[in-house]
């Protein structure tokens, strides 16, 4: 019988961790495609944040990066294997609360590496507090009464910002929701891949996910939730492509 | 330049001997007085093949060394107490993590942005940890340019032989002086060892990972082998005349290349007996030379440019054999030899201060 569908060899052959509705797995899994899909495996290498990591189901080499510091961390691995593909996977607090600084400049700088940024508006793994990606209004643990503009701020959008910074080479946003919406999602990380394998960078996507268990709603209310409240903040697509910003 | 004598200042003899180590990966942020280490090997380590980045923050740049050590390459940062405080984060993770790097700290004076002078006040971060867990650091402390570019050698070596981060814990005035010395002859780097545990891709083996996360089993290791196994193997110092000393002399760095100027004086002008000890390595401290401190020695001066750090490591080595003394330099700079005469004069007189 012929084979039509299998596991990454990219994906180690265990069950994750993550709650039911999480959508880190379908992230998970298209990095995984398309690392397979361009014979990327046997010279990649992955750098986590901290957050609900990817470290244990990735069948490539991985560092354990500090809070926030994956980008320079990669910016280190790099150097010493330029031929290698390397990537951070990061969440929205690793990378715009305690890590701004790092993948800003990782884009100033230009590097040829590739972040991966899985965005849900809380800090997941430490219980669901706000992180600077919260909407506003949003209930978490430490915005009780929902996110006041006039006290809390106002939410960043990330790619739009690394869109400004000149170094930045490309820039998108795409959403783990619908079929269409992933398949998209797909392409963005694909060309994320590409563009360093040909040298270019810095490459980033920002991916919306979802956070049913510190939303407090059902996994299918969340992905309504992307879809219906956060891209009308958050607008899906490429923001920053080799014609120019969009 | 290597094997012939050439005049140069610290922090340059420290960048070149780097570089004929076999470093090739630079990553560092400017902090006064080390930044003719970066701004030398701005240049240097480019013509050598390597990578030379300024950081845009110390944490960035020790998570760079972090990346490039877990890479397997010989790699380093440097920088200066208030700087070090900022890698501690990193540091910790690259013990926890036990991969190699080397990290420079020409140390500047006191807490806060303190100042540029040359003291001795960062003792207690370098060798106790500046960052979280109860992670070590092997610690060389150089008294000269000569032995600053020395130990640079061998810091890239132990660091290699343990997977563990190597500190050069100097100061302002070795890394601004300018001394002759001798470099040594460049390593082949094709020739050092591969290390099997890098990350570069998993081409043909099962996957590497890196990371900083401290199981059991692990924490027990680093602390009931590893570090154990540092302590045992590791300890460096000089000494002079131990045997029939009356009394001894201790201090690091600058301040045990001046205490030793000063205790051969007075030898030689006095004919008094007094000894000398100057650990190389500062952690692990040299319990060995101390052991060799006879108990008939009347006391233990140690001299520091702070208000006494390494003191509690020379109690704790003494362990009440004999009295320990202490004089220091609160905040200003480094004692003179004058000024260690005199401290050494006070001993016997009732002058002198327990610590």
């Amino acid at each position: 019988m012929e084979k039509i569908f299998e596991r990454s060899k990219s994906l180690m052959n265990i069950p994750m961790h993550y709650c039911p509705g999480c959508t880190h797995g379908i992230a998970h899994k298209l990095i995984a495609e398309c690392i397979d899909e361009m014979g990327l495996r046997e010279k990649t290498i992955g750098i986590s944040g901290i957050g609900c990591s990817f470290l244990s189901y990735f069948d490539i080499d991985v560092v354990g990066g500090a809070h926030g510091r994956a980008p320079a961390t990669a910016t280190g691995v790099k150097a010493c294997n330029p031929d290698s593909f390397v990537f951070t996977y990061q969440g929205d607090g690793d990378c715009t609360a305690i890590g701004a600084s790092e993948v800003l400049h990782a884009a100033a700088r230009g590097e040829k590496f590739t972040t991966f940024m899985v965005a849900n508006g809380v800090f997941a793994m430490t219980g669901g507090q706000k992180s600077p990606t919260t909407m506003v209004g949003q209930r978490t643990t430490t915005s009780q009464d929902g996110m006041v503009p006039e006290r809390d701020g106002m939410p960043i959008r990330e790619a739009e910002l690394l869109a400004q910074v000149p170094g930045s080479y490309y820039i998108a946003r795409g959403a783990l929701t619908s079929p269409k919406n992933i398949a998209k999602s797909k392409t963005y990380i694909k060309k994320a891949i590409q563009y360093q394998m040909e040298g270019k960078g810095f490459n980033f996507v920002e991916l919306l996910s979802t956070c049913p268990t510190n939303w407090g709603i059902s996994p299918v209310e969340s992905l309504k939730r992307v879809e219906e409240e956060v891209v009308a903040y958050y607008p899906l697509g490429e923001i920053k492509t080799p014609e120019g910003v969009a | 330049m290597a094997g012939k004598k050439v005049l140069m200042k610290g922090n340059e003899a420290v960048a070149e001997s780097a570089i004929l180590a076999g470093c090739r990966y630079f990553f560092g942020y400017p902090i006064t007085p080390q930044n003719e280490i970066p701004e030398y090997l701005s240049r240097r380590m480019r013509d050598a093949g390597g990578v030379f980045v300024q950081s845009e923050s110390e944490l960035s740049a020790i998570n760079m060394v972090y990346g490039a050590a877990a890479s397997g390459k010989r790699t380093m940062t440097s920088s200066s107490s208030c700087g070090i405080s900022l890698k501690s984060e990193g540091i910790s993770y690259i013990a926890a993590a036990e991969v190699p790097c080397v990290i420079v700290d020409m140390s500047r004076r006191g807490p806060g942005i303190g100042g540029l002078q040359p003291t001795q006040s960062s003792y207690r971060q370098a060798t106790k940890g500046g960052g979280h867990g109860g992670y070590r650091c092997i610690v060389l402390a150089p008294s000269s340019v000569q032995e600053a570019a020395d130990l640079m050698h061998d810091a890239f070596d132990l660091a290699d032989k343990w997977r563990n981060p190597v500190y050069i814990y100097a100061d302002g005035l070795i890394g601004q002086v300018m001394e002759p010395l001798t470099l040594k002859d460049p390593v082949d780097i094709e020739s050092l060892k591969k290390h099997p545990w890098a990350v570069s891709g998993p081409a043909g083996r099962p996957r590497n990972m890196v990371s900083s996360g401290v199981s059991e089993e692990k924490f027990e290791y680093l602390n009931k082998e590893k570090y154990k196994n540092i302590e045992a193997e590791e300890q460096r110092w000089v000494d002079e005349n131990l045997e029939d000393a009356e009394y001894v002399v201790s201090g690091f760095g600058t301040v045990g290349r001046i205490a030793a100027t000063a205790v051969r004086r007075i030898r030689e002008k006095t004919g008094k007996k007094i000894g000398f000890i100057r650990p190389i390595s500062v952690w692990p401290f040299p319990q060995k030379g101390y052991d060799k401190i006879p108990d008939s020695v009347k006391g233990i001066l140690v001299v520091e440019a702070n208000a006494g750090q390494m003191a509690d490591d020379v109690k704790m080595a003494i362990n009440g054999r004999v009295p320990v003394y202490f004089e220091g330099t609160y905040g200003s700079t480094m004692p003179t030899v004058d000024d260690v005469v005199a401290m050494v004069e006070k001993l016997g007189t009732g002058k002198e201060v327990l610590y």
